[in-house]
């Protein structure tokens, strides 16, 4: 861990650079919607807009992953991705099974072509 | 509206959300997903009370692991402080589209000022899902409850993590990893059901990647308010045309 920055005090640290950088967004966010009722037409697009950000996290996270996830090959993070949609929808639409045999799917995946 | 009755109705609401985070997907998706950022933490050598307070104030996965990242491996202060705050924007519209969904009549600006620290990617899909069955005066409470829970998950987590660093084999770190993309993708084809959130979905997924690997600066922000402009058009054409 870098000396310099942590010995300040690393709590310091995590208010100043870890959570007052993060919140200021939810703060602005409260300001923001302080005038909008449920019905305002411009919180369609407002949530087109988060939604295409959590799309956006979700493709970055597919195709330029961290840690261990790197050794696993890019088509088995598609395939696997695939494999737990259409448990989802075969499943009686259940999260959770989506989730579980998406995860098999990928330690499969995974432990056949890169482990 | 007296505070006795006001707490009154507010426990039975808080509860609910409480309990209900554990019948989420995503109670154990945080679990297993700050059970990777624990270990991360612990590797880089922060200590346990440091990691426990990070996770319930940052409350954003992907802020906390740039700060622990970034400070681990000798960023300056500053550096370190943009990037979470590029990595936070994301949270401005998803609490704009929030917050009004929970306001009732005499919700006082403070009382939003919790649910608006809560808002995370789990707790709004959730709680877009499960908000409009939940009487709009118990909404705040409820949410609150949700939120709660789904914190609870991710600091217990964040202690496993802390304590089972290194002991977890590469293949399982890996599906750890993969916990937060598969369950984000599956939810959202849950919920969405109408058109623009859809299109909106197709185009960030599509967009931000490709601005990515164009090294265009702020990636995942020009993903979003191009993709979701482009799905809000296309809807009001729809909408125009019939």
């Amino acid at each position: 861990m870098s000396p310099a920055v942590m010995e300040i005090s690393p709590y310091l640290v995590l208010i100043f650079v870890g959570f007052l950088p993060n919140e200021i967004w939810r703060l602005l966010g409260l300001v923001l919607a302080r005038r909008l009722n449920e019905g305002a037409e411009v919180l369609v697009w407002v949530r087109a807009v988060a939604t295409a950000i959590l799309a956006g996290v979700i493709g970055k996270l597919i195709f330029f992953p961290a840690g261990a996830l790197t050794s696993v090959p890019l088509a088995v993070r598609i395939g696997a991705l695939a494999v737990g949609l259409l448990a989802f929808v075969v499943i009686r639409r259940s999260v959770f099974a989506g989730v579980a045999v998406g995860e098999a799917a990928l330690i499969a995946g995974a432990l056949l072509f890169s482990f | 509206m007296p505070p006795e009755s006001d707490s009154a109705s507010t426990a039975p609401a808080f509860a609910r959300g409480f309990a209900f985070a554990w019948r989420s997907v995503f109670a154990y998706v945080l679990f297993g997903t700050f059970v990777g950022i624990g270990a991360l933490g612990h590797d880089f050598g922060f200590s346990l009370p440091w990691m426990l307070l990070s996770t319930a104030l940052i409350w954003a996965a992907p802020a906390q692991v740039i700060l622990i990242s970034a400070l681990g491996t000798g960023a300056g202060a500053i550096e370190a402080a943009i990037a979470v705050a590029l990595s936070g924007v994301r949270l401005l519209p998803m609490v704009v589209a929030l917050l009004p969904m929970l306001r009732a009549e005499g919700t006082r600006t403070r009382d939003l000022v919790l649910p608006a620290h809560f808002t995370a990617i789990s707790m709004w899909v959730e709680s877009l899902r499960l908000l409009p069955s939940i009487p709009r005066e118990h909404r705040i409470a409820f949410c609150n409850g949700l939120s709660v829970g789904l914190v609870l998950s991710a600091v217990v987590a964040t202690a496993a993590g802390f304590y089972l660093a290194g002991t977890l084999p590469r293949v399982y770190a890996a599906a750890l990893l993969f916990l937060t993309p598969l369950s984000f993708t599956v939810s959202v084809v849950r919920n969405s059901h109408v058109l623009v959130d859809r299109l909106a979905f197709a185009f960030g997924l599509v967009l931000a990647p490709i601005l990515a690997t164009l090294n265009v600066d702020l990636d995942l922000l020009w993903s979003g308010v191009v993709g979701g402009t482009l799905a809000y058009l296309i809807y009001r054409w729809r909408r125009a045309v019939r």
